[in-house]
């Protein structure tokens, strides 16, 4: 309770700067307008119908979230196609998107987060693997992903695969990394004594792994896991650009090509809410399974 | 103590031990001959880098001597460590943050394969021997250094393996605490009648706990003197200012002053 005054007083400066912003930026507009019907107009006038335009350069705190508010609760309840009177939620409105959206995020931060952990425990017990693959990793994430995100969603269309998965594996591509690297360090963590008491048990690998490694890799693993699933969603949102269909990521250059500078805040506040749960959710996960552990002090 | 009523668990026949650095050949160990029998309670003691945890983790089969013969069990060391058979106790009591004391101790027998019913009983029994019934599901963070350190004795002792190898146990505990242990530790001894060899750099801890003192000097790491305790196996705690005492840790004083006389 005693944070409660600071984040508030945090959350206010941002907001009267994003106020002062957006008034500045769209201040010009209204100029424009004035200067076109001959007359001029003082900042009395100017500072209300900046926070009232409909393509502001910068919308307004509360324009984003009346937006916001119309594109779930308003289409979902009162739109023609929402799920109120269709049964199924609104294509027009932003839970469907964010719905899609987010699936393919979890698909492909399953997948990479699979492929970092198994490619980790390559690295780490093979020393073949030690010295050759680490280089293409890190080669991978130093392409631009909106490069190469429409060239894999070309090619795996002529190849007849469509729909989540494309949009999936672009997302673990990006997720796959910070799990490797985290879960790389995790499993070495442990230090020579322990692997020597377990040289002493005569253990197999598979139990080195099994008893020690993998346990004393979870606190990595959870923080990798935070990068890596908001870095899945980026990847998605970036795949569904040249998609079409569903998705925030459709929504946005939608948004964009139509100059719906609001749409666009609204849709951007989504996706940053599906990061924050999802980061809020394995943050949950984390303190749970840690606590259970026993890290817990 | 005749060479027929008490056979010997390890024999170390001219074992050497060189590292290969970019500095050039280091001799970690040379020419060590020696006998331990089974009951025996052999401590090794002198300067750091005199090579005494070195032959102790040859024995463990856990560094391979470059010469000579080790033999542990009537096998090479390394056989001997797939036999599993020894307890190791490191310098660190290096228990599991994730498991329980109990977990900790289960680990060795969850790795050979124990059934969960013995698992069950061994750790109990183990806890009891170590003095710490009731613990057993505490975490490692909620117990002292030194209950931590009995910990990890109770682990080394779960499977019921014949030997016991101890790197400076009780090192980096205070005195009090040491004092304590060791006499846990000989009354230990005595009822499971193991063949312990005790690595330390502490005169008294030497003689208090061992019928054999084998005194190491360092480059190259050899063995200086080797000291039978003329001590009755039971010892109580002031036994130390016993002439007898006095005495031997004089003589172990001697052999590590000539063992350092080159270099001083």
């Amino acid at each position: 309770m005693k944070t409660i005054g600071p984040v508030l007083v945090v959350l206010g400066c941002i907001l009267a700067i994003w106020y002062g912003a957006a008034v500045l930026l769209n201040a010009q507009w209204e100029r424009d307008q004035a200067a076109r019907a001959d007359s001029t107009i003082g900042w009395a006038e100017i500072v209300p119908r900046t926070m009232a335009q409909e393509r502001p350069v910068l919308p307004v705190p509360h324009q984003v979230a009346a937006e916001l508010w119309k594109l779930t609760w308003g289409e979902e309840v009162h739109g023609r196609k929402g799920l109120v009177r269709s049964g199924s939620l609104s294509n027009r409105g932003l839970l469907l998107h964010a719905w899609v959206t987010f699936s393919a995020t979890l698909l492909g931060f399953a997948i990479g987060s699979g492929f970092g952990i198994l490619l980790a425990v390559g690295i780490v017990y093979n020393k073949a693997m030690d010295a050759s693959v680490m280089p293409w990793a890190i080669a991978s994430q130093t392409i631009p992903i909106v490069a190469i995100a429409p060239m894999i969603v070309v090619v795996l269309n002529a190849v007849g695969v469509s729909g989540l998965l494309p949009k999936a594996l672009i997302a673990a591509y990006l997720s796959f990394f910070p799990v490797v690297v985290g879960m790389v360090k995790g499993q070495r963590a442990p230090d020579a004594m322990q692997l020597d008491l377990l040289r002493t048990y005569n253990a197999t690998p598979a139990q080195g792994l099994w008893k020690l490694r993998f346990p004393a890799s979870m606190p990595y693993l959870f923080a990798s896991l935070k990068v890596g699933v908001a870095a899945s969603l980026v990847g998605t949102i970036v795949a569904e650009m040249p998609l079409g269909g569903a998705g925030l990521g459709t929504r946005l250059l939608a948004g964009s090509y139509y100059g719906q500078t609001i749409q666009i805040w609204a849709t951007l506040f989504v996706a940053a809410s599906l990061a924050a749960a999802s980061v809020i959710l394995i943050g949950a996960l984390q303190r749970g399974t840690l606590k259970r552990m026993g890290f817990g002090r | 103590m005749t060479e027929k009523a008490t056979p010997a668990v390890i024999t170390a026949n001219d074992v050497e031990l060189t590292f290969q650095t970019s500095d050039g050949p280091v001799h970690a160990l040379t020419g060590v001959n020696l006998t331990i029998e089974k009951g025996d309670f052999v401590s090794f003691i002198g300067p750091s880098g005199c090579g005494k945890t070195t032959f102790l983790r040859c024995i463990a089969g856990l560094e391979t001597p470059t010469g000579g013969e080790l033999s542990v069990n009537g096998m090479s060391a390394d056989e001997a460590r797939r036999a599993r058979a020894y307890g190791y106790v490191f310098q660190a009591a290096g228990l599991y943050p994730w498991r329980t004391i109990g977990g900790n101790i289960r680990l060795p027998l969850e790795i050979m394969g124990f059934s969960r019913a013995d698992q069950d009983q061994r750790v109990e029994r183990v806890l009891e021997l170590v003095d710490l019934k009731g613990f057993g599901k505490k975490f490692p963070w909620q117990l002292s250094g030194g209950m931590q350190q009995r910990a990890s004795i109770a682990r080394a002792l779960a499977f019921d393996a014949e030997i016991l190898l101890m790197d400076e146990p009780f090192g980096a505990l205070d005195e009090i605490v040491r004092d304590h242990l060791n006499e846990e530790l000989l009354k230990l001894w005595a009822r499971t009648e193991k063949t312990i060899a005790f690595v330390t750099h502490s005169i008294p801890e030497a003689v208090y706990l061992s019928t054999k003192i084998v005194v190491m000097s360092p480059r190259p790491g050899r063995i200086a003197d080797v000291i039978e305790s003329p001590l009755p196996r039971i010892r109580p705690l002031d036994i130390r200012d016993s002439a007898a005492f006095i005495e031997v840790a004089h003589r172990v004083r001697e052999g590590l002053r000539a063992g350092h006389s080159d270099d001083v």
